[in-house]
Parts: C-alpha cells; structure tokens; sequence
C-alpha cells in the first residue's frame, strides 16, 4: 500500500485512542476533585491532569492556573493544544478524508459521525456535570465504535496491522505517561501507605485506563500500589498494559515483515522491548526505581514509532 | 573565436536531502555563428544523465540520485568556435512558427509601462529600427544591479524598479517586442567579456525576435548589442523558465546553499576552476 | 431560438398528450402522492450524505462541503436517441484526438488556414511543451465529457467539449444507485440501461493505453491535488471503484525516467496515471515551479514513454469555446465526415462582422468568455439588466477575441420535484466518452444536470444546478 496510505492510517488509530484516552483522564480528574479534601488529599488533580496529557508546557502558554474549567477547556476543545479532543477528531478525520479507499464504511462513519456530533458540544456547557458526562461518554463510545468497526469489518492485510500498531503504540505511550505522573503514589512511603489518599488515587489510575474492575478480577484483593503498578506493566491480560501492547505491536510487526518478505529495525526494536517485560518482575522494577524503568520505556516507545515511520511510512 | 567554458554549480545542504532530481539545459547545439568542438556535463553523484531534446528544440538532461545526498556538483566543460553573424540567427533547430513566440508568459507579460515604453519606440513600417530602438534605450534606461530581483521577477516587476540583471533586461525587452506583434523569445547561454574577466558569478541572456527577410536575429539589452562571435548560445524559449539551465527539486536537504562558478575565455588562454 | 421559443418538454408535449418514452413514468408520477415524492427525497439527501457526496463551492467559506442537489425524477431518453447520440460522440471525440494530434505535431490545419493559428499559438491551454512529443498510441483525450442540450424531439447540440479533466461522473453512477434503492419499483416497469459498468470500462481503457515498455498487468494510479480539491470525493469513488491507489503527487517520484510510487513494501513501477491535476502543477520542473502538487520529472518520464497521462498534458486547447466554433470544420478535416452532432450557431467575436452583429443583437444573445468555465463569466442577454449589458458591450469592445456570442438556446425541460410540486425544469446533460486503443467506449446516458431555478438556465453545480438519473429505455 501507499506509504502516504499506512501513515494517515496509523495516525488516524493514535488520534482516537489519545482522545478516548483524554476523556477518562479528564473523568478520573473530576471523581477525584470533587470528593473532600480528607478523602482525595490537597494536591491540585487538575495540574496532573494537564502533566499526565503530556501538555503542561502548552498550558501553561495559555492560562495560569489549573483549574477545572481551564483545564477542561484545554483538553477537551483547545485549538491551541494540538493534542485536544477537538484536535485529535478534527486530524483524525482529516486523515480519514485522506484515505477515504483505505477505510471501511464503517469506520468512515464512526469519524465524520463522531466529528458531526462534537460540534453539538460547548466548553461552556461542560460546567453542568450532566453534559461533562455526556460529552465524556460520546467519547469514549466514538473510540469503542471506531475500534470495533476497524475489528469487525477491516481487511487483515498491511491497512489493519499498520492501524493496530497506531492503536497500540498510543495505548502504551498513554499507560505508561499515567504512570510517569503518578509513580510516587505507588511508591511504599511512610506515612500514607494504607490510607484513604493513596487509596482514591490509586482507583483513579485504573479508572483512567479502565482497569478498576479489571483488577479485582485479577488479584482478587485490596487495592495495593505494587499490583496496580503489575497491572498496569506486566500483566499481559490487561489490555492497557505495556506488557499487552507490546505482545500486539510484535505480533502486527511480524504479520508485515511476512507479508512484505522482509524485516528491519522496527521489528528488531520491538522484540527487544517485548522480552524485557516478559522478563522482568515487578518487585525487581520498584528496587531498580519505577521511575527509571517508565521514563525509559517511553523512550524506547517513541524511538519504535520513528523506526516504523522510516521503515514503512515515508 | 575559440571559447572554452567551465560552469560549475555546487548545492550542499545542512540537512542531506532524500532524493534530488534536476533537468538541465546546459547543451548548446550547431547553428552559422557556433560549432561546438567539445562539450562535456559531469554529475559526481551516481545517476544516468537522460538525455531528451525538449518542445523548442533544446537538448536537456534529466537526472535523479537518491540520498543522502550531501553535496551535488554539475560540472560543464567545452570548447565551442564562434564566428560573428551580426546577430543573425541561421541554420539552428526551429520547432516553431514565429507565431509561437508571440504567446505571452507569466514572466513577460507587458503592463502598462512597459507597452507605453514600447509604442513610443514603434516604427510600425520597420521592424528592425523598431527593436534597435529599443535595444539602445534599455541598456540606457535600465540600471545592471544584481540584488533587486531574482529568477521568478516578472518583466514588469524589474521595468518598474528600473534596475535587473541579464534576464530581466531580456525579459522586458521580449515583453515590449510581443506587444507590438513582434515573435520574440528567451536565450541563455554565455558571453565572453571584452575586458579579459573571465570569473563570472552567472551565465547571461538575451532575446531574440523575429525580423522577416532575416529570421530570427538576436538582441543582448543588457549590453545594448546584438550578438557577436562572444556570445554562446545553449537554449531558447518563451522566458527564462523555458531556457533556465538548471530546473531542480530535491526531497528533504533542508538548508541549502548555492555556488556558482562560470568561467568564459579564449581558447588560448588557460581556464581552470578550483 | 430566440428568448421567447417555445420550450421543448422531454414529457408533455405542447398539445398535453405525454411523450412515448415517458408514458409508464408519467402515470407513476400521477399515482404518487407529492409528499411521498418528497420524504424519497429527503431520504436520498440522506443517502448521499452519508456516503459523503460534496462538492466544494468557490467562494463559499462558510460551507466548503455542499451537496448538489438531488432530483428523483428520471430523465429518459429512448434507445434511438441514444444511438444517434453515441455515434455523434465517437465521432466528435475521434476529431477531437486527431485534432490535439496535428496541433502537436504537423499542424496542417493551421497551414491549411482552417484554423486561425493565433487561436492555437495564444490559447492558455495550448502547451508549447508538448510539441513534436509523442504521447503513448497517439491518444490524447482517454476521458472526455461532451456537454449536450437539446432544444425541440430531433436536435440536439453540443454546447461544450470537457477534454481536460471533465467531472461528474460520480454523480452518474451514484444518481442510479440511490433509484434503485428508493424506487425498486420503476426498475421493474422500466428496461433501464445499467451504468455500473463505466468504472470496469475506465480501468480497460486505461490499462490499453499502457506505455509499451509496461508489463502485461500495467499498474495504474489516479492522481488527485489532495481533500481540498472540489471533486475529491469524485476521486476517492473512482479510485476505489477502479481498485487503483488513490494518490497525491508526494507518493510519486522519478528515477531514470520511471515513475514510482512510495509503498510500504518499497518502490513500485507506475505506468498509467488518470490525473485530476491540471496540467501546470503537474511537474515543478517544466510548468509552475512552485508547484507542491505534482511529481518532479513527470514530464520526462512522459517524454521517455515510459507513462501514459490520462488525460495528456495540453488537450485543453481543444475544448476551449473558440476553438469549438471550428468543430464542424475540425470534423470535416480530419474524417472526411458531416459532423453527426451540430454545434450551437456561434458568432466568433474575433472576426469583425460576426462582432458588430454581436454588438447590434446584444440583448438576446448569450456571450461566453473563450477560456472561462463553470458558467462564470457570462452574459445572458434576454436575463441581464441594462447595465450588465452596457459593461459587456465595453468588455467586448476591449478584447473582442476573447468572446463568443450564442443565441440564447430554448433548453428542453423535464418534470422536476420542487417546492410547488412537479415542474419543468431546464435540463442538460453529459455523457462521458472513453477512448482506448482498442475502442470507444460510452455507457448509455450520462449526467443529466438540472437548473432547479424557475426559467433559470444556468445548470452549473456552482451555481445552485442539480443532478439527476439519466435513462436510456432499453427499445
């Protein structure tokens, strides 16, 4: 297929995973703001809010503070953040437009449906508690919906893998950036392991990548740091781990090298990161440093998606 | 006249460019006024030189080399013998009527200074006296200055600052000839200097224009004479575009930057770039 | 022919009795109730905006994706109609190749001073770089649009030849898949002629003209500018019908005059390319340098052979408005045949007798500039108001060669769903018309367009002109 084809495929799955990913973000940051200071602690959400969509330098170009209102504004429908829901429709759909031929009519729909309806909503309006909620699971359902029809109807062949991989590269880098923000609450401290604080920041970090029940299926306890942060790296059941996402790009990645005939660098960069956490456990991450292994994950993750798009994409 | 010539055109780019791909015209061809004896173009990147010869009966020169390109350098050497034919131009390769070259380009449409210009120099029953006229005023008129313009200024851009280099000077003058119903068109090629300078920073231009009962007869406004055994003709068309010796595109290679070295002199004496 | 004819109903005869080809369409249209007419309708509105029909409209910031209005009545034509039109278009379309043949090459028209060399030497669309340049199998116009309107039941006229980039044919072929899903039931009563099979027809006829050095399977693209354009849903349809790569000049380059796409599997060999860019950005190197929208050393690949152009650079000049007023002698030229289609009477400005009877007839004439389209740039004589008349009588006086004069046509109507109910509406329409090596190929009808404005005559899309489904009863 066209390199232009499997670009503006790969970009469109990122777009709506990141917008789907800023709606829980931004639904996790309200739960956890409006519940009283002596269960959700005096720390400002908002701010990690803005640090965990990985936009705080541009934010701050625009407002001072971070409150619920500027901060929703931003994230949901700034024009001045490349990365705002509003954004990351419009790109997707523009992507979309672009490769119309690539794309199922189903797909076409759940994007041009998704961007008709976002212009029904207001930043305004998202004061009202009901119409956040609204707008919040529009969201969401526009990710399930584009996701599902790419499953359910899309040819296997390079459009589907080089899409799955937008999908998955995303996913990982959004897990993995929750992760970045939050580590300290994960790490075993003094006072506060235990308590009530912790406790609601913990639920809201599975909330964001959708894992609350999820984890009591799986540990069948208590919410405990170190098994949220297990979840949310190494458990390869969990379809937001970086565990699960990297199981996914390598397998993607390999579909292409056969159907092309050849590999190169990307699928190389993959399966390196793929045995690390296969091999790794999680006490061993928390005594080496959570903080460490995350930042560096990333990197490795941004330097996947530049292999691919020199591979593959230009 | 025996002239050698060395034109040496070096792109090096900050970021190394993906792919380059360039057309030349940087062939001349046999009429009366020259024969060429040797000619030669060198590219020090791999790539095949596709030769074609163009709608107006240029020789070009395609070529595409993929990267990292860093630096690319064409290179051309030849000797060519000239003789004077007061400008008369006989015996070279037409693929047009005249009428062709009345046919008006982005670069040299007449506004309306330049075609005032032209009709108070009209002589409606001379058509010679008519260009001669307008030849010896624009060298006088027009100011030769390298930094006002660049290759995409219009005639009428550089007509009304007055000032330009070969090609704009060439430019005007085909402008004004056209409105007044006479074919003329774009040359480029190399002239060599009385002076004895022999570095040049560029190749030259200049028009020609069709004159019944001589053909086609060529006009230099930028030194106010028609061509003479110093001029050496390489490509024509309707404006410099048509004629240009390098047309390029490159994919990546942000940051370029351009040398270029052309060096004109009599076969006698040594001619040599570093 | 004057403002004032009698109009030409392709339904209801001046004396009320229906015309034959419309007589099973005529009672169905005396059974169905009007609204139900009109949820059709709104359900086709529906239809096509959901499969994202839009047309761009210059000028219209506020709403850069419009659709063109649908009608859900049919235009029918019966099969005799439709022979005699076809064989008027093959034999228009061969002139037209033969003609963009000489004008390159020989030019014996010109010396045989049937046609005005200025006319050719000075047209925007003439392009001197295709001169003495072969084009693959000698054929020029792949894809033509010959725009035709018929003023009483026996003529029809050509009122414009589309050789460059002619468009619509997305509507043609969507037009008769949303009638046949919103009335199944007049398929049954009628023998409608299919169209589905114009894109199978535009792949074969692509695939023969390949360039010699292709391989047996040639690989052919469509080349688009990008989303922008106004017919870029057009080309996302084709493409996708056609199973070719739909793509932008960035996913093309050349190398040793090959032309090659950039694939996630490498490289790969282009040899025909059905392009929707105009001629001067389709290679930096040769015509607008700032072009961003074509592929750098196109033109030499062409030169070389080694591509074919679909259609090939600088057939405009054959379509131009003054050129058209020489196509019953262009016909006459090179096929040694009467044209089977007339050409709309039309005063050349250029010439000063046709001028002055231009000038002395002004307000019943239609004047058209010679190099404009999409119906701008238009005087309406009988329409047009004391002052607009006085301002082309300027225009005119200027540049007289940039005009033409044509009586002002009584286009025929046909019923037509507006708000009032059915009424006539002014019709024109346009069949598209392949040419391969091995043959012409025409589907049977075309794009009808319809000016939905009471008495308007302007059909143009980018004027508030509509489309509908053109039939050709099977006799």
């Amino acid at each position: 297929m066209l390199s232009r084809t499997a670009d503006n495929l790969f970009w469109l799955a990122r777009y709506v995973e990141r917008a789907e990913y800023l709606a829980r973000i931004i639904e996790a940051s309200t739960r956890l703001a409006n519940l009283p200071s002596a269960y959700a602690g005096t720390s400002n959400e908002w701010e990690s809010a803005v640090a965990t969509a990985g936009c705080a330098h541009l934010f701050y170009q625009a407002h001072d503070k971070a409150t619920r209102e500027t901060v929703i504004d931003f994230l949901a429908f700034s024009p001045d953040n490349p990365s705002s829901i509003r954004s990351c429709f419009e790109v997707a759909r523009t992507n979309a437009r672009s490769v119309r031929t690539a794309l199922t009519v189903e797909m076409w729909d759940a994007i041009n449906a998704a961007w008709l309806e976002l212009s029904k909503y207001r930043a305004s309006g998202l004061n009202q508690d009901e119409h956040l909620a609204n707008f919040l699971s529009f969201v969401k359902e526009t990710g399930l919906r584009f996701d599902g029809s790419a499953y359910r109807t899309m040819l296997r062949s390079d459009g589907y893998w080089f899409s799955r991989l937008g999908v998955m590269i995303e996913r990982a880098d959004n897990t993995a950036r929750i992760l970045d923000v939050k580590y300290h609450v994960l790490l075993p401290g003094a006072e506060q392991v235990g308590g009530s604080l912790d406790y609601f920041q913990w639920s809201a970090i599975l909330r964001a990548v959708s894992a609350l029940t999820a984890y009591h299926w799986v540990y069948k306890e208590s919410l405990k740091p170190w098994l949220v942060a297990d979840l949310l790296i190494l458990n390869d059941q969990m379809p937001r781990s970086l565990a699960a996402c990297y199981e996914s790009i390598v397998r993607n990645l390999d579909s292409l090298s056969l159907s092309y005939g050849r590999q190169g660098p990307a699928q190389r960069a993959a399966r390196a990161t793929r045995t690390k956490l296969e091999s790794a456990r999680i006490d061993d991450i928390f005594q080496s440093g959570l903080h460490e292994f995350v930042s560096e994950f990333i990197t490795e993750n941004n330097r996947l998606g530049a292999a691919i798009t020199q591979q593959y994409l230009t | 006249m025996r002239i050698r010539i060395a034109h040496e055109t070096v792109y090096s780019y900050a970021v190394p460019a993906h792919a380059v791909i360039q057309t030349l015209r940087l062939t001349p061809r046999n009429y009366e006024g020259q024969h060429v004896a040797t000619w030669r173009i060198d590219v020090d990147q791999d790539c095949r030189l596709d030769a074609h010869e163009d709608a107006f009966g240029n020789i070009t020169h395609t070529f595409s080399c993929t990267g990292p390109v860093q630096t690319l350098t064409v290179r051309v050497d030849g000797l060519v013998e000239t003789s004077d034919t007061a400008g008369v131009v006989r015996g070279a390769i037409e693929r047009f009527p005249p009428g062709l070259y009345l046919r008006g380009t982005d670069l040299t449409t007449a506004d309306g200074d330049i075609r005032a210009y032209a009709e108070a120099r009209h002589h409606p029953a001379d058509r010679l006296s008519t260009l001669h006229a307008l030849l010896d005023d624009l060298v006088r008129d027009i100011t030769f200055d390298k930094d006002p313009t660049h290759s995409a200024t219009t005639a009428a851009e550089a007509f009304a600052l007055k000032r330009g280099v070969c090609q704009d000077f060439a430019h005007i003058f085909i402008a004004a000839a056209r409105h007044l119903g006479i074919p003329a068109r774009y040359v480029g090629g190399y002239f060599l200097h009385d002076d004895g300078t022999v570095d040049q920073e560029a190749g030259h231009a200049w028009a020609e224009a069709h004159v019944e009962g001589l053909g086609w007869v060529g006009f230099d406004p930028a030194n106010g004479l028609c061509p003479t055994e110093q001029h050496i003709r390489i490509a024509c068309g309707l404006d410099y575009l048509n004629a240009a010796p390098i047309r390029g595109s490159r994919h990546g290679g942000e940051g370029e930057f351009l040398t270029v070295k052309v060096m004109v002199d009599q076969a006698s004496r040594q001619v040599q770039v570093q | 022919m004057a403002g004032d004819a009698p109009v030409f109903d392709e339904m209801n005869l001046a004396d009320g009795a229906v015309r034959p080809a419309y007589e099973t369409l005529a009672r169905w249209l005396k059974t169905i109730p009007t609204d139900l007419l009109a949820t059709r309708s709104r359900e086709a509105e529906a239809l096509f905006r959901r499969i994202g029909i839009t047309f761009a409209v210059y000028g219209d910031s506020a709403s850069t994706e419009r659709l063109i209005p649908f009608d859900v009545i049919p235009r029918v034509l019966t099969n005799d109609e439709w022979v005699r039109l076809s064989k008027g278009l093959t034999q228009r379309v061969r002139a037209i190749n033969a003609f963009l043949g000489d004008v390159y090459s020989k030019r014996e028209i010109l010396r045989a001073g049937l046609v005005p060399e200025d006319l050719v030497y000075q047209n925007p669309a003439f392009r001197p770089e295709m001169n003495q340049q072969a084009v693959p199998h000698g054929i020029y116009v792949m894809i033509a649009g010959i725009d035709i309107v018929r003023v009483d039941s026996e003529t029809f006229y050509v009122l414009e030849d589309n050789a460059r980039t002619p468009s619509g044919v997305s509507y043609m072929l969507e037009n008769r898949e949303v009638m046949i899903r919103l009335f199944p039931e007049l398929f049954s009563q009628h023998r409608v002629a299919p169209v589905e099979n114009y894109t199978d027809d535009l792949l074969a006829t692509m695939k023969s003209v390949a360039p010699r050095s292709a391989s047996s399977d040639p690989t052919c693209v469509l080349l688009t500018p990008g989303l922008f354009n106004a017919a870029y849903y057009e080309h996302t349809f084709l493409a996708d019908k056609l199973g070719v790569e739909l793509v932008e000049g960035r996913d093309l380059f050349v190398k040793a005059d090959v032309v090659y796409m950039r694939t996630t599997g490498g490289p790969k060999r282009v040899d025909v390319i059905y392009r929707r860019l105009d001629d001067d950005f389709l290679d930096p190197l040769v015509f607008r340098p700032d072009s961003a929208l074509g592929v750098p050393g196109l033109m030499s690949a062409y030169h070389a052979g080694n591509v074919t152009l679909a259609n090939a650079v600088g057939t405009g000049v054959a379509d131009d408005k003054a050129v058209y007023s020489y196509m019953p002698e262009i016909v006459k030229f090179y096929l040694g045949e009467e044209p089977i289609l007339k050409n709309v009477p039309t005063w050349r400005c250029r010439e000063p007798d046709e001028l002055k009877y231009v000038l002395e007839h002004l307000p019943e004439l239609v004047v058209k500039e010679v190099h404009g389209s999409g119906g701008y740039g238009m005087l309406i004589g009988p329409k047009a108001a004391a002052a607009e008349i006085e301002l082309f009588r300027h225009k005119l006086a200027q540049d007289p060669s940039n005009f033409i004069a044509q009586p002002t046509l009584a286009l025929s109507t046909c019923p037509t769903l507006v708000e009032e109910g059915v009424a006539p509406r002014h019709v024109d329409l346009r069949p598209f018309v392949l040419t391969g090596r091995d043959k012409v190929r025409i589907v049977p009808g075309g794009l009808t367009r319809v000016a939905l404005k009471d008495g308007s005559l302007v059909v143009n899309s980018s004027q508030g002109g509509g489309t509908k489904d053109t039939w050709v009863l099977d006799s």
